[in-house]
């Protein structure tokens, strides 16, 4: 346990960005001492998506229908023209609209 | 791919601009969170100066709210830690995916670009590095539009955060996920990168409902990897 007085908060906030930094720049670092070869680079290939994708998995399942609706839209709408902006807009405007109803 | 065809990404200020403005708007709904987050440190006890503080430096949303929960007048410093690292432990993995074009650079430049690095600027750099669009722009520039919006939010949050209406009744709690979720399909889809997702959420989903909470990226994650490591892209 640490006190918040006295400076302590000051040292638990650079702490936690400390830690937040070594986070940002671990992975550059783990992957320059790793030999790159075709199965590594496979495997950061299709990790790539696989974050958004881990990221995504709560954020649907805890959504509500308002919610889940919205990111059909944005799936259909990807999936016809493939242009971010117009299919986040278009999740979001279906979120607020079944909500208001 | 081969790596060795691979030049320098580009890093100039006016690539940085560009990243700059194409992520504002999504900047502008990270406000909205840094607003309520503001307010509630607030509300937790937390000084001005330290809240301020914490957002410039620490910078990442979830892993700042979930310290709101253990902070008092004693904090437990390790689950702190842990917690902060376990939240955060998502942006190893991104920072990895950037490697192949960040190989390329000067050290010194590398480990600069990757300070600012967060989820929506990571992803859409990624999505033009992927698109052959050979630049960091989206991650500096976009990244230094998200820290001054999620600092401008949390100082908003701070002064007139009980005058914020509920935002979930305008969607703005989907903007992320809309976000997300419009990166992932703007990618290049082959059936294995497909079969990635797949393997990758199934093993998030169950990573999320049975093991310890914090751990559904990671797994999802290294699964779906574990896809492209087995099933290697056709020589070129």
């Amino acid at each position: 346990m640490m006190a918040t007085e006295a400076g302590g908060a000051l040292l638990l906030i650079a702490l936690m960005a400390l830690v937040t930094l070594l986070a940002r720049l671990g992975g550059v670092l783990l992957m320059s001492v790793v030999p790159m070869g075709r199965r590594v680079e496979g495997f950061i290939n299709a990790m790539a998506g696989s974050v958004l994708v881990a990221v995504l998995v709560p954020v649907a399942v805890e959504a509500d229908t308002a919610g889940q609706l919205a990111l059909l839209a944005t799936a259909v709408l990807m999936a016809l023209y493939r242009r971010p902006m117009p299919a986040i807009a278009a999740g979001i405007l279906v979120a607020a609209l079944v909500r208001a109803v | 791919m081969v790596m060795s065809d691979r030049a320098a990404p580009e890093l100039s200020l006016a690539l940085c601009r560009q990243g700059f403005w194409r992520l504002l708007p999504i900047s502008l709904f990270v406000a909205v969170f840094g607003a309520a987050f503001g307010l509630a440190a607030v509300q937790a006890g937390l000084p001005g100066h330290e809240i301020l503080l914490m957002s410039a430096t620490v910078f990442a949303g979830t892993a700042q709210f979930a310290a709101l929960e253990m902070w008092g007048t004693e904090v437990p410093v390790l689950p702190l830690l842990a917690t902060t690292f376990a939240i955060n432990a998502r942006m190893l993995l991104m920072g990895a995916t950037l490697y192949p074009w960040m190989s390329r650079l000067p050290p010194g430049q590398r480990y600069a670009s990757l300070v600012v690095l967060s989820d929506a600027n990571w992803a859409m750099n990624l999505n033009d590095l992927q698109s052959g669009r050979n630049t960091l722009g989206a991650l500096v520039g976009g990244g230094f539009a998200l820290w001054l919006t999620w600092l401008t939010g949390t100082l908003a949050g701070m002064v007139f955060g009980s005058a914020i209406s509920d935002p979930r009744a305008l969607g703005v709690d989907m903007v992320m996920g809309c976000f997300m979720l419009s990166m992932v399909l703007a990618g290049r889809r082959t059936s294995r990168t497909v079969l990635a997702w797949v393997v990758g959420g199934l093993a998030a989903y169950a990573a999320y409902r049975w093991l310890p909470e914090n751990s559904h990226v990671l797994v999802g994650a290294l699964a779906g990897g574990l896809v492209g490591a087995l099933w290697l892209e056709d020589k070129p």
